[in-house]
């Protein structure tokens, strides 16, 4: 029964998002309407439960003194301060919930947003080192892109971002049109697997 | 030879010397020259507005769509106004105003089973003009859309060929598949972590259980889970979704016990992180720097973040394998990872994986649409050359 109930769960679920694709009723749209719902309302409770794990794992570290258990303690600090001042004064304008979000959340998130640009950098590097022909034919269409991208590229000759956009727009396009397909297929096919049940390994079994 | 109309030049020789009318023929072509200025002359003004109103296709209901037909740009009108009515109170009442830029209006103020009236009213200096009642129409919701029938037709075809290969599995003796270098270097990566005494760490990335990517992600860490059960290699698994850290917790646990090492299980290894993107990224890369994995497997869903994991790995010397169904994301996983499964490698993992024989006959499925599809692109470039649009328009979804 453990396993049983789930997959005639998904069977149903999944074979009425297929069902309702295709009727634009407005029975089918506000059957869909809440199903979405209630993915929003369960996802709430399911949070709860990421929150309790942090907290568990976090106080497990910080009491047992575990290496990096300052790092625990700052971030469940963090948890315990943000709830307190969220339900005590709100989380609107000018409240230090959000300050607190606005001038230590944020920053910390575009920070390591930022630290993206060096990682291309480096990343790119290792990518276009020209050892074999292939990778020096991927070096000099990436120089073209480059160049194409930016007013040199037009400065130097209107043939460099006319190429480089035939690139992204023809064999770049072919590509990724291939991997779409491929990926789209892979869709069907695994959700085909899970709605009939031929697929469980998501449950636990082989 | 006399003509015909000779008697006129004794009658009328005025009018005949004007017109010079000798001929029947031209006689004829004047009458067709009249009929055409008598039809599309000014001096005889048709009403230029003109509504059609139609229940809106493939709607919900509640929605009727107006053509508004031979609205003039004249500056002289400001705006047109479309009034209703129902057979049950005949007055016409305002609904909306419109330019004369607007070429439909969809009226959703509407109910469905009542029938509907409209007409259009608009000022030309002091004249009031009304354009002629269009209707009645009623208002319904469609059962099925119309413009998807070529998507049902393109599901049922694949359900067919993967069922059909499914069944065909069952029977068959071995079903071949291409050796995927990302899922055969699973077992090396493994043995690498044995072999230093590390952890593997594994990451879903930001997908949630209702991505297909996750759940393959799932499928593999199945597999992966019972390999480090056997090995005894701790197996670290930080999560940004509680549903993906709950599934994944019942996933190894699972493993665990088939690989008959219970106590390999250690749900403080699978937890949740944060709901944010670069915080994931933080936590993850934080647990990189410190614990540093033998192996990071990144297979799943992933955003900005991917590159960010995946050069943090590279930096600490770890092997790593990636596979994602974002294409963006991909490139980055090539250059930065070992072995990247590309698009719809991993979705098939779990079949190669396990070998299990219905996953292997939908893969090969899978593969047999794809003919299909080569088969329709090459169909769809003959047509456009040859200008059957009508084949290349059958395959737009509405």
């Amino acid at each position: 029964m453990q396993r049983i109930i789930p997959i005639i769960v998904c069977f149903i679920f999944g074979a009425f998002m297929l069902v309702q694709f295709f009727v634009p009723h407005r029975v089918s749209v506000s059957a869909y309407q809440t199903v979405l719902d209630w993915m929003q309302i369960i996802f709430v409770f399911t949070l709860l439960v990421g929150v309790i794990s942090y907290v568990k794992l976090s106080s497990k570290k910080i009491t047992r003194t575990q290496s990096g258990w300052g790092y625990n303690l700052i971030g469940l600090a963090g948890l315990v301060v943000m709830v307190i001042f969220g339900f005590w004064k709100g989380t609107g304008e000018r409240t230090p919930f959000l300050w607190m979000f606005n001038t230590i959340q944020a920053p910390m998130q575009s920070t390591m947003f930022s630290l993206l640009a060096f990682f291309v950098a480096s990343a790119a590097y290792r990518g276009f080192r020209a050892r074999s022909w292939e990778a020096g034919l991927l070096l000099l269409v990436a120089v073209i892109v480059m160049l194409g991208r930016v007013p040199l590229g037009s400065f130097i000759s209107h043939w460099i971002p006319d190429s480089a956009n035939w690139i992204l727009n023809t064999p770049s396009m072919a590509a990724k049109r291939g991997l779409y397909i491929g990926i789209g297929l892979g869709t069907i096919s695994t959700s085909l697997r899970i709605i009939l049940g031929i697929e469980r390994t998501y449950l636990g079994k082989k | 030879m006399t003509s015909p109309f000779n008697f006129l030049a004794y009658e009328q020789p005025f009018f005949c010397e004007i017109m010079r009318i000798h001929d029947l023929k031209f006689l004829f072509f004047l009458l067709l020259f009249l009929v055409f200025l008598f039809t599309f002359s000014p001096a005889y003004p048709q009403n230029p507005v003109h509504l059609k109103a139609v229940d809106t296709p493939n709607d919900k209901g509640e929605s009727i769509t107006l053509a508004l037909e031979g609205l003039s740009e004249d500056p002289a009108i400001s705006e047109y106004e479309i009034w209703r009515a129902t057979d049950m109170d005949e007055n016409f009442q305002l609904v909306a105003k419109v330019s004369s830029k607007e070429t439909t209006y969809i009226d959703t103020g509407v109910k469905d089973g009542i029938r509907y009236s409209y007409l259009l009213k608009y000022r030309k200096g002091a004249d009031v003009l009304v354009s002629p009642i269009t209707g009645p129409v009623i208002s319904r919701g469609q059962w099925f859309h119309t413009q998807r029938v070529n998507v049902l037709l393109g599901v049922i075809i694949s359900f067919i060929f993967i069922l059909g290969f499914v069944r065909y599995a069952k029977k068959a003796k071995k079903l071949y598949i291409r050796p995927i270098s990302g899922l055969q270097a699973i077992d090396d990566a493994i043995g690498r972590a044995t072999e230093m005494g590390k952890p593997i760490l594994y990451s879903a990335g930001l997908g949630k259980m209702d991505r297909v990517a996750t759940m393959a992600s799932m499928n593999i860490l199945s597999s992966v889970a019972e390999k480090t059960a056997e090995y005894n290699t701790p197996l670290i698994f930080p999560n940004y979704d509680p549903v993906v850290m709950t599934t994944a917790q019942e996933v190894v646990k699972e493993a665990c016990s088939r690989a008959g090492h219970p106590e390999a299980y250690h749900p403080d290894n699978i937890f949740f992180v944060t709901q944010s993107q670069f915080g994931y990224a933080a936590a993850v890369d934080g647990i990189m720097t410190r614990q540093l994995p033998a192996t990071n497997m990144f297979l799943g869903t992933f955003e900005a973040e991917a590159l960010i994991l995946a050069e943090t790995g590279n930096s600490i010397g770890a092997f790593q394998i990636a596979g994602t169904d974002s294409t963006i994301q991909l490139a980055f996983f090539i250059v930065a990872c070992d072995y990247t499964l590309i698009g719809e490698e991993l979705f098939v993992a779990s079949g190669y994986l396990s070998q299990d024989k219905q996953v292997l006959g939908s893969i090969k499925g899978q593969d047999w649409l794809k003919v299909v599809i080569v088969f329709l692109i090459l169909l769809g470039g003959v047509a456009g050359i040859l200008g059957f649009n009508k084949i290349i328009e059958f395959f737009n979804v509405g």
